[in-house]
């Protein structure tokens, strides 16, 4: 490899590619050819940074000077101003919504600087189409180690002792889980990545498998030495098509080096993998749905045990982890199960990603080690509630999880605490949502998913889940009725005991923490008829509060049909034939004068 | 020949019909083919007709009630035409608290589009899809290739009129 003066670390995940990386790409490229700069200065694009809403970014290295937010118009000032003559640009930085101060460097940089990047270690620091690079970090060292020097119990006592636990959601120990495995007999057994990210709000690993992809195969093979098996395959969303991409790139280049398929390192053990891309359903996230889906039917959940440990894929013994499980294995064999067990909670341990979005300033991807507080990651790291309004409450573990109020946000980041509080780890979406999200509305908008989802084989997930949405439903539309939220409360409980999978007994969690948090707001619906957070449009007037009004015409302008009538130092109306209730001004206002 | 049955369907060419013939060949063998199998002659077809379905249930040699079943189950399969530009406007969490639902609403509202529907001259097709994984640009549309975030209802209309 050539050596080059600096190396422009340009991301190029999914969500930098929709902000425009690739025409940025392009005139960057172009430019730096016309400066003469394109053997010093090289472009790699990386997988996805983790900062999304900031995108697109880029990391200048050695400097680790961070730019975001580049468009191709950009691209001449930054090789001018920056490559040739070394002085980088300012305005190109980022600036903390706080402090209003420019931040060169990304380590200071508050979304970067609380964080603890194991899983994610090598996202934005290597080329992941380049097996050299996953190499040159002390890649597939881990699975060198295990294939070589350590026997199939060696590795599974090395990872119980990590106390690493399943990523996807449920949080089962990974260690106990390759154990049962181990002792089934069978000539033929399975090593199963769940690439099936499902739940909405959650896309670590998405980010992994574009940024890493190498550290999910070498994960795989680990787990296959642990329990003999010599197939795999990765089940991955065929909503990811950059990550099936890398991943096929990165399993060829893996056979090419002999680090997967026969004999690997000389070692005499085998295992190769295959990608099965899904069909979109919710569902196959679950372990015996998504071998159901490989074997080309349909993507149903049966009864456990027996647990796929014994009967699986195809009925043979299978593991099946999730990819942020897999992708923390290599380091732990190299490292050792102690140092990933030295962080974290007596329960949980290491570190965890999570996929934070909705109302709040730093949208992106960041892992923290187990037990900090959801405080300090929604207010040190996510940067606070946009728009000067009141933090309401925080959405984690997706449709099965549930929401957390303000004053359980001092919960650590861990297993069972979060349990505690009624809602769950889950895969690590977290949601913040502000003062004007309404939680009934909230609760039906996971119903609607999960109702959709539900695969329809048992009765109270597929027939329950449906009339608590239509409850739900009536109830924000102004319909509900004494007695609806009680039958709310005792339709979840039949629903949460008498499913088959965990998707119908998780499915009711939704209702039953904005319940237990939010009561106050499904009695405003139901007995007031009114909506607190304003955002049910059934209670909604459509009038001006013209003692509120300050007369500013925002409304006006984000009226798409002319309905608003406004001219300066008047306040507005709303001329209710031309209305169509589409919420435009209601979030457009800033002095909530719109009733 | 991979089928005996002879597959007649006026959005199905014979050039496609060769090109599932091929699809089904080098899948025939393999284990658990038919998921594959589906989603490639929708690729090629655009959608999925009965008639196609029936004709890969007969290439395989799996009856077609397990081949119709499985392409009901999952979201990815479509047995009605789809339009020429598909709208896929993303109902993630995020994306709905960032508000994807008055986006929707004026999409169905311009092109008299139900979700799930396809407007009448075939020109656009519009799609729930659960979570894209681009949470940080909520809320998201895909336009056949094209991703557009931060969206709002205005843009959506301006966006759209682009394809035609």
């Amino acid at each position: 490899m050539e050596q080059a003066r600096l190396h422009l670390m340009l991301c190029g995940g999914t969500g930098c590619h929709a902000s425009g990386s690739k025409s940025f790409h392009e005139a960057l490229d172009a430019e730096l050819k016309n400066q003469g700069l394109e053997k010093e200065v090289r472009v790699i694009e990386t997988g996805c940074n983790g900062f999304c809403a900031l995108g697109p970014v880029m990391l200048v290295q050695p400097e680790g000077i961070f730019y975001q937010q580049l468009r191709a118009k950009d691209a001449a000032e930054l090789v001018e101003s920056h490559f040739l003559k070394g002085r980088p640009v300012q305005r190109l930085m980022f600036r903390d919504p706080v402090s209003k101060k420019t931040i060169a460097h990304m380590d200071e940089i508050p979304f970067f600087a609380h964080q603890m990047i194991w899983a994610m270690r090598n996202k934005g620091l290597i080329d992941p189409e380049s097996i050299d690079e996953y190499i040159a970090r002390d890649g597939y060292f881990g699975m060198a180690k295990a294939l070589t020097e350590m026997s199939s119990e060696e590795i599974i006592e090395e990872i119980k002792g990590s106390g690493l636990r399943g990523r996807g959601g449920a949080g089962f120990p990974a260690g106990v889980k390759w154990g049962f495995a181990a002792q089934a007999q069978s000539d033929v057994k399975y090593v199963l990545c769940n690439a099936d990210e499902g739940d909405p709000g959650a896309f670590m690993d998405r980010s992994i498998l574009e940024a890493d992809p190498h550290a999910v195969l070498e994960g795989m093979v680990i787990a296959a030495k642990a329990i003999n098996a010599t197939q795999g395959y990765i089940y991955c969303r065929t909503e990811y098509p950059l990550a099936i991409r890398r991943l096929s790139l990165a399993i060829e280049k893996a056979r090419d080096y002999g680090l997967l398929g026969e004999d690997i390192l000389g070692s005499g053990f085998g295992f190769d993998v295959d990608i099965y891309q899904g069909a979109g359903a919710f569902v196959c996230g679950e372990e015996t749905a998504l071998m159901r889906s490989i074997e080309g039917r349909r993507g149903m959940p049966r009864p456990r045990p027996p647990f796929p440990a014994n009967k699986g894929l195809w009925d043979k013994p299978t593991v099946l982890n999730n990819v942020e499980t897999l992708a923390n294995v290599g380091q732990i064999i190299l490292n050792g199960g102690q140092w990933y067990a030295s962080v974290g909670t007596e329960s949980s341990k290491g570190t965890k990603v999570f996929a934070i979005s909705g109302d709040i300033n730093n949208i992106g991807l960041v892992e923290v080690p187990m037990g900090i507080s959801l405080r300090k990651m929604i207010f040190d790291i996510g940067g606070g509630i946009p728009n000067k309004r009141k933090f309401k409450a925080v959405q984690l573990g997706g449709p099965s999880g549930g929401c957390i109020p303000e004053k359980y946000l001092d919960t650590p980041v861990d297993y069972e605490e979060i349990a505690k509080v009624g809602a769950i780890m889950g895969s690590g979406g977290v949601i913040v949502m502000d003062e004007k999200t309404c939680m009934v509305d909230m609760a039906r908008f996971f119903m609607d998913f999960i109702q959709e989802e539900s695969c329809g084989k048992c009765t109270p997930c597929r027939e329950g889940t449906r009339r608590i949405l239509e409850i739900l439903e009536k109830i924000s539309e102004g319909r509900g009725e004494p007695g609806d939220i009680e039958t709310l409360e005792e339709l979840s409980e039949v629903i949460k005991s008498s499913s088959l999978c965990g998707l119908g007994q998780t499915a009711p969690n939704p209702v039953l923490s904005t319940l237990t948090y939010f009561r106050d707001e499904y009695y405003a619906h139901v007995y007031e008829k009114r909506c607190p957070a304003k955002r049910c449009v059934a209670f909604l007037q459509f009038t001006v509060d013209t003692d509120k009004c300050k007369k500013c015409g925002l409304c006006f302008k984000a009226c798409p049909t002319g309905a608003v009538q406004w001219e300066k130092k008047q306040p507005a109306v709303i001329d209710k034939e031309k209305c169509i209730q589409c919420m435009a001004c209601y979030d457009a206002c800033r002095f909530d004068a719109i009733e | 020949m991979a089928a005996t049955e002879k597959l007649q369907h006026p959005d199905v060419t014979p050039e496609m019909i060769r090109e599932i013939d091929d699809i089904i060949e080098s899948q025939k063998n393999a284990p658990g083919a038919v998921i594959p199998v589906l989603r490639m002659s929708q690729d090629v077809v655009g959608y999925l007709p009965v008639e196609v379905i029936d004709y890969i249930s007969a290439g395989l040699n799996i009856p077609p009630s397990d081949v119709y079943g499985v392409a009901t189950f999952y979201s990815l399969f479509s047995l009605t035409p789809k339009g020429r530009h598909r709208i896929r406007a993303c109902l993630g969490t995020a994306c709905y608290v960032k508000g994807i639902k008055e986006v929707m609403g004026r999409i169905s509202k311009k092109f008299d589009l139900e979700v799930g529907g396809t407007t009448e001259d075939r020109r656009f097709s519009l799609e729930a899809v659960r979570c894209l994984g681009a949470c940080g640009l909520a809320p998201v549309v895909v336009v056949d290739q094209d991703t557009y975030g931060s969206i709002s209802a205005d843009q959506v209309s301006e966006i759209l009129e682009k394809y035609e």
